[in-house]
């Protein structure tokens, strides 16, 4: 038929623990990040996506043991982010059981590292997130910047241009944060998910700012986005995911239904 | 039952070694999943898959520098008519030639070639990523049980899982069993004699995948 929008929950996940982790269910343990995975997995989510905030670079060989233990249990695509810097990262990750790898501040840095991961793993391996934040005065044309460290630091990067540059370099999609809207629950940034949509060919997902299910409809009709991410409303049990494809499907979007 | 699932530095094997024996224990086969590319290995198992993730030309020198690994694939897939199963560039690699990154020499087991899902000519997003349905061209034992048609259209156990931007067209149609829409059609699954390739990932693909494995398993080419 066609492909299907996806849904992507998104866990944090701290010295293997997750920071939040889904309270839908009776979990065994409410911080083992592999229960959460498989009541993500069980509930039909599309995808899963962990991110490693684990600080110290001595700790890092935990995620890689979330991810480990996730593949042998959930048969479903994982995407892996945070904290990776280099080529040899995205290798230890992909042998864990990442199917995509995502790169955010180490891509600012040196933009080389995309093409060199999308040479050796392929572009459909490699995600650039961007995190971006509107820089552009009220009535003057909109302008985003890419912003690392949890959107503190600027980088005076242009998010459309680096979005393509990376796109051409072999990201074989974005994962996009609004700055702005993470964490608010007002919404994506919709004028920010459809300018960085329309300028790559690769898929985009919208992420930053959930708060109803009408905001990931929006995140696709209007921001035009390939998939959406969440957090809270899904941890928390506020919409459970199959509440959320249906209303998708409602709206028209081609969706994946249990 | 011995499945070899052979490593040659470019494939998810945890993921798919996993996805095997959950497989094989759903199919009341008493399986072992040996992940190597030691021939002897390799000779003495019954099924043989083999994975790959990654670029055509990375993983086909990879492929290559294993000493002997193509020549044992060789005996036990085209001569002795083992059970055969390519995963995704694991599939590709079967083409003649495989144009990611310049053009490369597959394996030729499958007169074909590997090219590029073209956006502009498709109006679409690539890599075609995520999840979609598959149509059956032909029958094949690899397809028992799944279910296809418009009842299929939405349920989850109908779709499998993509994640690739290149795709292997067979000279010979007979040799493509299924393809997903994606702007057109999308090789998904090829085969011929006793070899059969995914595009898609069965060990990502949730349940369908996990029916289709254990298909793979039961066949008896």
């Amino acid at each position: 038929m066609t492909l299907k929008t996806r849904i992507i929950p998104c866990l944090d996940v701290k010295n293997g623990r997750v920071v939040k982790g889904v309270n839908f269910v009776d979990l065994a343990d409410v911080g083992d990040p592999v229960e959460s995975a498989k009541a993500y997995d069980a509930a039909g989510a599309d995808e899963l996506c962990f991110l490693d905030i684990t600080a110290s670079h001595e700790a890092r060989g935990t995620i890689l043991d979330v991810v480990r233990r996730t593949a042998e249990n959930c048969f479903m695509p994982v995407t892996v982010g945070g904290g990776v810097r280099e080529v040899a990262d995205v290798r230890a990750l992909m042998l864990a059981g990442a199917d995509k790898v995502s790169i955010n501040t180490a891509a600012v840095k040196d933009r080389t590292i995309v093409a060199r991961a999308a040479e050796k793993f392929g572009a459909q391996a490699i995600v650039v997130a961007i995190d971006a934040k509107r820089v552009s005065a009220p009535g003057e044309a909109a302008r985003w910047e890419i912003f690392t460290h949890g959107g503190r630091n600027p980088t005076g990067l242009d998010a459309l241009e680096y979005a393509r540059e990376v796109a051409d370099l072999g990201a074989g999609e974005i994962l996009l944060t609004s700055m702005d809207r993470d964490g608010t629950k007002a919404g994506f940034d919709l004028a920010l998910t459809r300018a960085v949509s329309e300028a790559v060919t690769v898929p985009v997902v919208a992420s930053g700012g959930v708060g109803t299910l009408d905001h990931l409809v929006e995140g696709v009709t209007l921001g035009k986005a390939s998939a959406v991410l969440a957090a809270s409303i899904f941890h928390y049990g506020t919409y459970t995911i199959a509440e959320a494809k249906a209303h998708m499907a409602r709206a028209g979007i081609p969706m994946r239904l249990n | 039952m011995k499945i070899a699932l052979i490593d040659y530095g470019a494939g998810n094997l945890h993921s798919a070694g996993k996805a095997l024996e959950r497989a094989a224990t759903e199919a009341g086969i008493a399986a072992s999943v040996t992940i190597g590319a030691d021939p002897a290995m390799i000779a003495a198992a019954d099924r043989l898959v083999l994975p790959g993730d990654g670029a055509f030309r990375d993983c086909r020198e990879a492929l290559a520098s294993v000493a002997g690994l193509e020549n044992v694939l060789h005996e036990q897939v085209r001569v002795k008519g083992k059970p055969f199963l390519g995963i995704c560039v694991g599939m590709q690699l079967l083409a003649d030639i495989g144009e990611e990154r310049g053009e490369t020499e597959g394996l030729g087991w499958i007169p074909g070639r590997v090219v590029a899902l073209d956006p502009k000519a498709r109006h679409l997003k690539v890599p075609h990523m995520g999840w979609n349905t598959l149509e059956r061209l032909a029958d094949h034992p690899i397809l028992d049980g799944l279910p296809f048609g418009d009842d299929a259209a939405q349920v989850l156990s109908s779709h499998a899982y993509f994640l690739h931007g290149f795709h292997l067209l067979p000279r010979d149609s007979r040799d493509l069993v299924a393809t997903a829409d994606y702007g057109g059609p999308v090789s998904a699954i090829i085969a011929r004699d006793n070899i059969v390739g995914t595009q898609f990932h069965p060990e990502k693909s949730q349940k369908l995948g996990i029916a289709m494995l254990a298909n793979f398993l039961k066949w008896a080419p």
